[in-house]
């Protein structure tokens, strides 16, 4: 069974902003699920449709075969919500904020206290288990917010943009846990974000988003591949000129070539293959090569293939 | 879990908060204290005026403190509803199975029970001043409608909070309507000594019907089916605010 199934959802903000425009996807129970793209692209949109906080214009979401619009209710006791924004008690404990999400979801009270033991000793958050949350370094109150997310064993875990504002050593623990979390707990995760590299290392699958709907949608190993072959890197003496691209345009195996300053780039079906044809290439041309390297396609070239569009400018666009 | 017993575990979670803001704490209690000793001194010889019903003014302002102190917590309640949503409290609060009810009755039940508190508080100092208040049962009475009150405002100002969702806009309410609700009662002075027409318009006034309920075991002339009545009043007021509050929260849930 589908853990979760999103169909067709569309969403218009009073201001005439397009959030969601014919999101579709589904996620099969127990996946880590990825939902990227760049800011505005409607991924903490299409979460909030689906925690019951918003309700799209059209289209049609269930949750553990539970319809978010008809069953809300059934909805939030199969699923456990980390928002964006935080959303813990500042001025209550860490397990005193776990305690109220336990009684909130209707756990006995020995329950409560047992699995709040529990998640304090996974999220290393013991020791600091009676201290204010204010007092909590960014990172501890991420921990706690997820910790809080997964209090009542829910099914699915919404993770909306579990690293952003965390610095990189933080964020690296955090990948840590949740990576350890995906394995350990036998938990359908759906997580938005807009670092490629997150999505890379924690999702099994990826749904890539642009203008409110889905572009691409895969393992993260098979949409790069799609892009069929390798990226060989060239770097010159000196700056590339249209002869460079020229010979190593004709050369067989080549699907495209770029040059951007000293750089020039191929896109080749095999690159263990091509490296010497384009080194031979370019030294019969006479041109001096200091450098070369072979890499895969990132999700970063996944993104730019199907949208047309660079990552990085249109989450600076969408901020 | 039932919606009362939710309303219990979030009422729970109000009051342990505001039990670790000392400040907040000594200003909640030393405030009304400061009120009565204030204007008992200052206003002593107003009784020489007749209609008071007594010759004591500390006598007729005690039970019109508790009031005040209560109407007045009640108006700003909205400001820690204010704080939730800011920080995404009652987001989550949404995403769980808690009934929306007791997410925003909690808050208003939390404002019954501080305005009682400080009820209680003025009336020890009354004692101190040499007010009795009419013993056991008016000491109840006045508890009880400085509780009904406090919820009662609560529920106003929670729903204005839902709806403008910003601390500015609910200052300004606040103090909009604090003073001259205030006035348009007979917290200060006597009703007869009170303009003709700002006494009528006082009858609308949820705040006279807490005073006069609160005083009328106290000073002589006001029978038991009126204060039953005044009480009955700020019961139903108590709810219609608290209806308000939630037609506002759903509003409020329509924007997300």
């Amino acid at each position: 069974m589908d853990a979760v199934v999103v169909e067709g959802l569309e969403k218009t903000y009073p201001k005439g902003v397009r959030a969601l425009d014919g999101m579709t996807f589904a996620i099969p129970e127990g996946q880590v699920f990825g939902l990227l793209g760049p800011n505005g692209a409607g991924k903490s949109t299409t979460v909030r449709i689906l925690v019951t906080l918003t309700n799209p214009d059209a289209g049609r979401a269930t949750v553990m075969g539970n319809d978010v619009r008809r069953e809300p209710a059934a909805v939030r006791r199969t699923i456990g919500y980390v928002p964006q924004a935080s959303g813990v008690d500042r001025e209550a404990t860490g397990r005193e904020n776990l305690q109220l999400q336990g009684r909130l979801q209707g756990m006995r009270s020995g329950d409560v206290e047992r699995r709040a033991d529990e998640l304090l000793e996974l999220f290393s958050l013991t020791d600091k288990q009676h201290a204010l949350v204010r007092t909590f370094s960014g990172g501890q109150k991420r921990r706690l917010d997820v910790a809080m997310g997964l209090m009542h064993r829910p099914h699915v875990l919404f993770l909306d943009e579990p690293t952003t504002g965390l610095d990189p050593e933080a964020r690296a623990a955090m990948w840590d846990e949740l990576a350890r979390l995906a394995a350990a707990e036998k938990l359908t995760i759906l997580l938005t974000t807009h670092y490629l590299e997150e999505a890379d290392r924690l999702a099994e699958r990826v749904a890539i988003v642009s203008r409110g709907r889905v572009v691409a949608d895969g393992e993260p190993d098979a949409l790069k591949r799609e892009l069929r072959g390798e990226l060989v890197t060239v770097e010159l003496k000196a700056t590339a000129d249209g002869r460079a691209t020229d010979v190593v345009g004709a050369l067989d195996g080549v699907n495209d070539v770029l040059t951007e300053g000293y750089r020039l780039f191929a896109r080749v079906d095999h690159g263990a293959q091509a490296v010497p044809t384009i080194l031979g290439a370019l030294d019969d041309a006479g041109v001096e090569v200091a450098a070369v390297t072979v890499s895969r396609p990132s999700l970063d070239d996944v993104y730019l293939h199907y949208t047309g569009r660079d990552f990085r400018s249109d989450d600076e666009a969408g901020r | 879990m039932s919606a009362v017993g939710q309303t219990a575990v979030l009422l729970w979670r109000v009051m342990r908060n505001l039990s670790r803001q000392p400040i907040w704490i000594v200003f909640m209690l030393v405030q009304p204290m400061f009120w009565l000793l204030l204007y008992s001194q200052l206003f002593r010889r107003i009784t020489d005026l007749h209609g008071f019903g007594t010759t004591s003014y500390v006598n007729y302002l005690t039970p019109g403190i508790a009031i005040m102190t209560a109407f007045f917590s009640g108006s700003w309640a909205g400001m820690g509803t204010i704080e939730d949503l800011d920080r995404g409290v009652v987001e989550r609060f949404l995403t769980t199975p808690a009934h929306r009810v007791a997410i925003v009755s909690a808050r208003i039940v939390q404002s019954g029970v501080v305005s009682t508190l400080q009820a209680l508080l003025v009336l020890l100092v009354g004692l101190a001043l040499g007010a009795r208040n009419g013993g056991p049962v008016g000491w109840i009475v006045i508890l009880l409608a400085s509780g009904l009150i406090g919820a009662g405002f609560a529920g106003f100002s929670n729903g204005i909070a839902l709806l403008t969702r910003r601390e500015e806009s609910m200052i300004a309410v606040a103090n909009f309507i604090g003073l001259p609700l205030l006035f348009f009662s007979s917290i200060l002075i006597a009703s007869t000594l009170i303009p003709h027409w700002m006494r009528t318009a006082s009858l609308a006034n949820p705040v006279e019907w807490a005073v006069r309920a609160a005083r009328g075991h106290v000073i002589p002339g006001t029978s038991w089916e009126q204060i039953v009545m005044y009480l009955l009043l700020l019961a139903v007021f108590s709810i219609a605010t608290t209806v308000f509050a939630t037609v506002c929260f759903g509003a409020y849930r329509r924007t997300l």
